[in-house]
């Protein structure tokens, strides 16, 4: 079975403390951290449990910055067999649409049964770049996948949808998957593996590998700080006189 | 004239919330842009659907067929691509809902419409078409500008358009499906109903939801013992169930449960909207983040900038305190 995945690295922001650059259009990058996208550590870890299943193997595809090898490495040391970076740089400013038609003209001359992607990337949240790149390539797909099983050319595939329920759904390979968080356990990579995996081939391509245009549907005009309609009183002083007063306020509602 | 389309969402023949948002977000925008609102609907055995919507809506086109019983990406796309080939909608809204997520960018492609995904608020302005939506983790606002285009397609975010009530009364035009055969590549098997697990936290007057700030489970029977102290149920948010640090009914959100405690005590969440979404509705929510940009704080009522580690020994010494 030939598997592809796609992985984005991405900052790490839910702690962080998050700045608008000078342009408005971007974030101060250089005190935050960058990992793999968290839907697409459970993309690949998926890619890699197919191969070790059904044989075969697991090409991982980064677009991004040279940094996006750091992240192609761990996937290598966790068992992809081919990594590709495709050069950001070559291509920006991105929206989702344009970065799925660049994964797309990459994936279409690479051999595939199945495709996985994330649900969605943490930094622009858009959970559209998977069903694009299978509408582009003309196969059937399903987002949001918490299960996936192959049997012969068909997968069948249960979907998460709102408040706990699922559907189960079974797809023609060859297709293409959006996993959702929580499908399997990541494995990480032993230290020997991420040692061997420095000395592997990290394919790049980029403006000139990719055939017709390219185009976003989409400007990123600016990026503020979302106002704030209703903002929690925030109890200070010391950690004793925070407490005092949180328990008088659950004590006034009555709950203790 | 070009409408602004709302596609209809249902499951198990019931018409989901999602629906009313988007229809009164559709006729928002119709009035400004003074065009038409429409509902576009397919399902089967439509006419209670059809009922409860007519009152919400100029017109609603119905597509009634077997097929479209239950959603499936291969049934709706080709049939909402003819429908809107054939009108040319100014904008096509959908929900950024399960079922959204699945068609949206799919049938965006297929129509070559400028589309994007998730939008908080759209802005018309001489036929220009700007969306505002999250990125960051919802630390960050950004404003979009679609290209250029007779026709869009946005999906929006659930909870935010409210389902503000209308007194019209529609007129109805039903239209044969295009598509009579079951889709070839994609079929809907079956729902899977959650189980019901051993403690059903939407029954609790109060809740300690734990989020990734727990950092490991180790770290949850402290949290255990302080919810005795208070008497409540322990929650959490997904990373924590992905994880397996806790069961799935514990799930509070979007893709869990939906709770209204008296009391919501978040401990270490961010406040992504998907989690929101199944507590902004509790009585009272107190969030312990020591981050102090955490969008949890623009959905709590009082608020802790500090290490849930200080705060709940502490706490829940107050709490001893005072119960002697
Ligand atoms: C389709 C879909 C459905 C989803 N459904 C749900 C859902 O139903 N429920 C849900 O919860 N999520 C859901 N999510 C995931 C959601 O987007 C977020 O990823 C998730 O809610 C984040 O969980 P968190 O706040 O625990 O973790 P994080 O976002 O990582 O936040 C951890 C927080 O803990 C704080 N923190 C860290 N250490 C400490 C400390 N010592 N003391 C105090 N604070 C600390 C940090 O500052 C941070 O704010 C869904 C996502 C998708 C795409
Ligand atoms: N630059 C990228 N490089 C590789 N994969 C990507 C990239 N952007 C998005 N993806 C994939 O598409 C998924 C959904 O992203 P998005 O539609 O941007 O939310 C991610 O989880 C990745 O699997």
């Amino acid at each position: 079975m030939e598997i592809v995945v796609c992985i984005k690295r991405v900052p790490q922001t839910a702690e962080a403390e998050v700045k608008v650059d000078p342009s408005g259009r971007d974030i101060v990058k250089d005190r935050l951290t960058f990992d793999i996208n968290e839907a697409d550590s459970y993309a690949l870890e998926q890619a890699i449990l197919l191969k070790e299943k059904y044989g075969g193997s697991v090409t991982a595809i980064s677009l991004g910055p040279a940094e996006a090898e750091d992240t192609l490495r761990i996937a290598l040391a966790k068992g992809a067999d081919n990594a590709l970076r495709i050069k950001e740089e070559d291509f920006t400013p991105l929206d989702g649409y344009k970065t799925a038609l660049i994964l797309y003209n990459i994936i279409k001359d690479l051999k595939y049964n199945v495709i996985l992607t994330g649900c969605i990337a943490t930094d622009d949240g858009y959970s559209q770049v998977g069903p694009i790149i299978a509408e582009l390539l003309g196969i059937p797909h399903a987002t949001l996948v918490t299960e996936l099983e192959i049997k012969d050319e068909k997968a069948e595939v249960v979907r998460e949808l709102e408040g706990g329920l699922l559907e189960r759904l079974e797809i023609n390979l060859p297709a293409l998957f959006a996993v959702q968080t929580g499908i399997n356990e990541p494995r990480y990579a032993s230290l020997l593996a991420i040692r061997r995996a420095a000395k592997k081939e990290i394919k790049t391509l980029g403006g000139a590998d990719i055939q017709g245009e390219v185009k976003s549907l989409s400007v990123l005009e600016k990026l503020y700080v979302p106002p704030v309609e209703r903002r929690a009183e925030i109890l200070s002083g010391s950690m004793d006189e925070i407490s005092e007063k949180l328990v008088q306020i659950i004590k006034e509602k009555g709950l203790l | 004239m070009p409408d602004i389309f709302a596609l209809i969402e249902h499951r198990q023949g019931v018409i989901r919330d999602i629906s009313y948002e988007l229809l009164a977000c559709a006729r928002s925008l119709a009035e400004k842009k003074g065009v038409n609102a429409s509902a576009v609907l397919l399902g089967h055995n439509t006419e209670k659907m059809v009922d409860s919507l007519k009152n919400q809506i100029p017109r609603i086109i119905v597509v009634d067929n077997k097929l479209f019983e239950n959603f499936n990406v291969d049934t709706y796309q080709p049939v909402l691509t003819e429908i809107i080939k054939k009108e040319q909608p100014f904008i096509t809204l959908l929900g950024h809902t399960a079922f959204g997520m699945d068609l949206g960018p799919a049938l965006g492609t297929q129509l070559a419409l400028p589309f994007t995904t998730d939008c908080l608020d759209i802005k018309i302005e001489d036929n220009k078409v700007r969306v505002i939506r999250q990125m960051f983790d919802g630390k960050l606002n950004a404003q979009v500008l679609l290209e250029d285009n007779p026709s869009y397609l946005l999906t929006l975010r659930s909870g935010t358009f409210p389902a503000t009530p209308a007194q019209l009364n529609a007129e109805v035009q039903v239209i044969e499906s295009p598509i009579t055969k079951e889709p070839e590549l994609r079929r809907f098997l079956e729902y899977i109903e959650a189980a019901a697990g051993e403690v059903d936290i939407t029954k609790a007057d109060i809740i300690v939801a734990v989020g990734r700030g727990i950092k490991e489970p180790a770290n949850i029977p402290l949290i255990e013992e302080f919810v005795r102290s208070i008497g409540g149920v322990v929650a959490c948010s997904r990373p924590i169930v992905d994880a397996g640090w806790l069961p799935k009914e514990r799930q509070v959100g979007s893709s869990g449960k939906t709770v209204k405690p008296k009391l919501y005590i978040a401990l270490g969440i961010s406040g992504a909207s998907q989690h929101i979404a199944g507590m902004k509705n509790s009585a009272c929510i107190v969030a312990v983040n020591k981050d102090p940009n955490a969008p949890i704080f623009n959905e709590a009522h009082y608020g802790i900038v500090d290490d849930l580690f200080k705060v709940i020994p502490a706490l829940k010494n107050k709490i001893m305190e005072l119960k002697g």
